[in-house]
């Protein structure tokens, strides 16, 4: 008698069931989510890629300052996006923003209900929680692979493994905000006879806005972290140039896809916060 | 009918509710409930009616159910057992829709942490109720002005509640619960969070809204000053039980135990009593065709003092040396008649003591129409003021505890 098992084949055999199974019976209805999901794709795309790059660098200096209103920061994440102009990757860059955009998109409409169902029952938290920590724990590449089956290569899997992996930090702030908010306040509106949806409305949304929007930042920024990876299974972009240049040992190439990631994540990352920091005015009583 | 009515509500927090409710109808007590079954018994079979247009205060130490029982009205708790009625209705069997309704339309609510929404400005704060209900922009904010107007916060629309400091939150919260244009408003430690002043800023604005409005106020505090100043009648819980029912008066005159007692030691009586508990009745009324027995009256009931009524109005007092003097048969009450002026039953002993104590003989007590109704003993004051030296007689016409 052999120590181990064969669990190997049974589990893998399994899955390869399932995924065919999936397939077969099911694939209309995957493919139908695909063609959506890629039309929003290439919409995105093409608007991005319409707008002349000097009005993009514009568009992001005013959008920076109407978040934060300081002009060094406007100034800075223009700068910022020239400089990706000047790297020569201007293009990869709006394919890989608009894989980002429409991911993050996605992540909200999904994880925003998702949080404050979470928030309102113990019974879902207890089943959502520990799936979420799966997501976060599971090597992307293992659900790359279905994904890529269910999808085919190309940016929609890409997109789906982005949502994956980025989506539990959205889901775990929106719970964390709406429960946060100060229960006299939840208990008042209440009282003068608001229903779940007013409620949710008037007080428990607005109010955990500032962590529901760390939570939209933290969703970008693994979205973007995930951008090579994605390039793996199809998606253009940054991370192509990235993957392309590991590829051909060269470093040169390697190194500018890199900056430009990383132009990207800062200029996102502090327009995202300054807009949170924005919402939080009310508490300095101003 | 009364308006609002409790009918043996009891209350148990836990798991198996309805499991401790059948032990507590069997006798066990808070304490023992909580050791054997881990439920906090919150309300114990508790009954009470509340009148439409009263100041009704529920008094008692913490942890005694206040807050508990005043969400019953509302059912942002619901008890355990017994029946809450609103009208006759008993509103533990509304549907949520009707339940609804009824939060918007009947009852508004302040709260001791005010429960204001943090991210929109006062005006808007005041509309809320209105905007829940589903009125109109233009209207609420309308009405919210006009409430923010009584309330004293002119020119604070705009501002955040953050930026306000604690008395005018409350002010706000005041105002947002009026705005609701409820004919209930449940006020549950509404003041307590306040510094001393603003407290009986509030306290005072509270009455003269009350009164103005007519609207029913059920106020939970654990200050029974606060309660005495306000309350039309109060109720006492202890330890989720209601230990006694009366108006301010009944209380401090005829505490139902020593748990009220100790409420009831510190007290400033002399403020929170009214001339009402001294009131006796007029020894002796005189008018013009009286006056020429009120001699022998008075040698025959060994009275020294009487009353002067002219034309139905108290207008001085006679005495007995003063009428010896002048001769039963020439005398007129008028020319006989000294000064002493009178005061009213409602008003509190404290404002009364100055007329008191420089009248030289008991004082006359009139109403609103200048009517004498009873007279008050200067040496009765220091009895009511200090119960320990002496049993009080009970004024005739008091209400006997509910
Ligand atoms: N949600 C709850 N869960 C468990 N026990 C509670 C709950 N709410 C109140 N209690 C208990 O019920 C009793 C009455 O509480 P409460 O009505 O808040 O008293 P008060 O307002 O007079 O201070 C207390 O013993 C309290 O601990
Ligand atoms: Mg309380």
């Amino acid at each position: 008698m052999d120590l181990f098992p064969n669990f190997h084949s049974p589990i893998a055999r399994a899955t390869n069931a399932l995924m065919d199974d999936l397939i077969i019976n099911y694939g209309d209805a995957f493919e139908a989510v695909s063609n959506a999901v890629l039309g929003v794709l290439l919409l995105v795309e093409q608007a991005l890629r319409a707008v002349p790059p000097g009005v993009m660098i514009v568009l992001i200096g005013l959008l920076a300052y109407a978040a934060g209103r300081r002009v060094v920061f406007a100034l800075a994440s223009a700068a910022g996006t020239w400089l990706i102009g000047a790297l020569g990757m201007w293009d990869a860059a709006m394919q890989t923003l608009a894989i980002i955009l429409v991911s993050v998109g996605i992540s909200v409409v999904a994880g925003l209900p998702l949080g404050m169902l979470a928030a309102s029952s113990a019974h879902v938290r207890r089943v959502l929680m520990p799936v979420l920590d799966l997501m976060q724990t599971i090597p992307s590449f293992v659900y790359l692979i279905p994904a890529a089956m269910l999808f085919g290569l190309g940016k929609v899997p890409a997109i789906m493994a982005t949502v994956i992996y980025a989506i539990p930090p959205l889901i775990r702030l929106t719970d964390l905000g709406i429960r946060e908010v100060d229960a006299a306040v939840v208990e008042a509106s209440r009282a003068f006879g608001a229903t779940r949806m007013q409620i949710l409305r008037s007080v428990q949304i607005p109010l955990s806005l500032p962590t529901i929007m760390q939570g939209i930042n933290q969703t970008t920024m693994m979205a973007l972290s995930m951008v090579v990876i994605a390039s793996m299974i199809g998606a253009r972009g940054v991370g192509e140039q990235v993957l392309l240049g590991l590829q051909r040992n060269d470093s040169g190439q390697g190194l500018v896809g890199g900056i430009t990631i990383v132009i990207l994540a800062v200029v996102i990352d502090r327009i995202t916060q300054a807009y949170g920091r924005r919402l939080q005015r009310h508490r300095a009583g101003a | 009918m009364a308006l609002i009515e409790l009918d043996h509500v009891t209350t148990i927090f836990g798991r198996d509710d309805k499991a401790a409710l059948a032990k507590v109808k069997a006798g066990m007590g808070k304490v023992e409930l909580l050791e054997q079954t881990g439920h906090t018994l919150g309300l114990h079979d508790v009954s009470m009616d509340i009148e439409a247009g009263e100041i009704f205060v529920v008094m008692g130490l913490s942890g005694s159910g206040k807050s508990t029982l005043v969400r019953h009205i509302n059912r942002l708790i619901d008890p355990t057992g017994g029946e809450v009625r609103i009208d006759g209705e008993n509103i533990l069997a509304l549907s949520p829709k009707a339940l609804i309704d009824l939060r918007r339309r009947r009852i508004a609510m302040v709260f001791q942490r005010f429960g204001l929404l943090p991210h929109r400005r006062v005006l808007d704060n005041i509309a809320y109720g209105l905007e829940i209900r589903g009125v109109a922009r233009k209207e609420r904010e309308a009405t919210a002005r006009d409430w923010l107007g009584r309330v004293g916060l002119e020119g604070y629309e705009a501002s955040y509640p953050g930026a306000l400091s604690g008395g005018m939150q409350q002010r706000v919260g005041l105002a947002r619960a009026l705005a609701s244009d409820t004919d209930i408003i449940l006020m549950d430690e509404a003041f307590s969070a306040l510094d001393p002043l603003i407290r009986s800023e509030l306290q005072d604005e509270l009455v003269r809204l009350q009164r103005a409005t007519g609207k029913t106020v059920v106020f939970i505090t654990h200050d029974l000053d606060e309660a005495l100043r306000l309350a039309d009648r109060i109720a006492i819980l202890k330890d989720g039980q209601l230990v006694q029912l009366g108006t301010p008066n009944d209380i401090l005159l005829r505490p139902a135990d020593a748990y009220v007692e100790a409420f009831v030691r510190d007290v400033n009586r002399a403020r929170a009593l009214t001339v009402d508990t001294l009131k006796q009745p007029p020894a002796l009324r005189i008018t013009e065709e009286t006056i020429a027995e009120a001699l022998a009256v008075m040698r025959q009931t060994r009275t020294e003092v009487g009353y002067v009524i002219e034309d139905g109005r108290y207008t001085g007092v006679v005495t007995r040396a003063s009428l010896e003097e002048a001769g039963a048969s020439t005398a007129t009450a008028a020319s006989l008649s000294e000064p002493q002026p009178g005061i009213a039953a409602d008003m509190p002993i404290e404002t009364a003591l100055p007329t008191l104590l420089d009248a030289q003989h008991p004082v006359a007590i009139v109403n609103g129409s200048g009517e004498l109704t009873g007279i008050v003993h200067q040496k009765d004051v220091s009895d009511v003021l200090n119960p320990g030296r002496g049993a009080v007689a009970p004024p005739e016409d008091e209400r006997p505890a509910t």
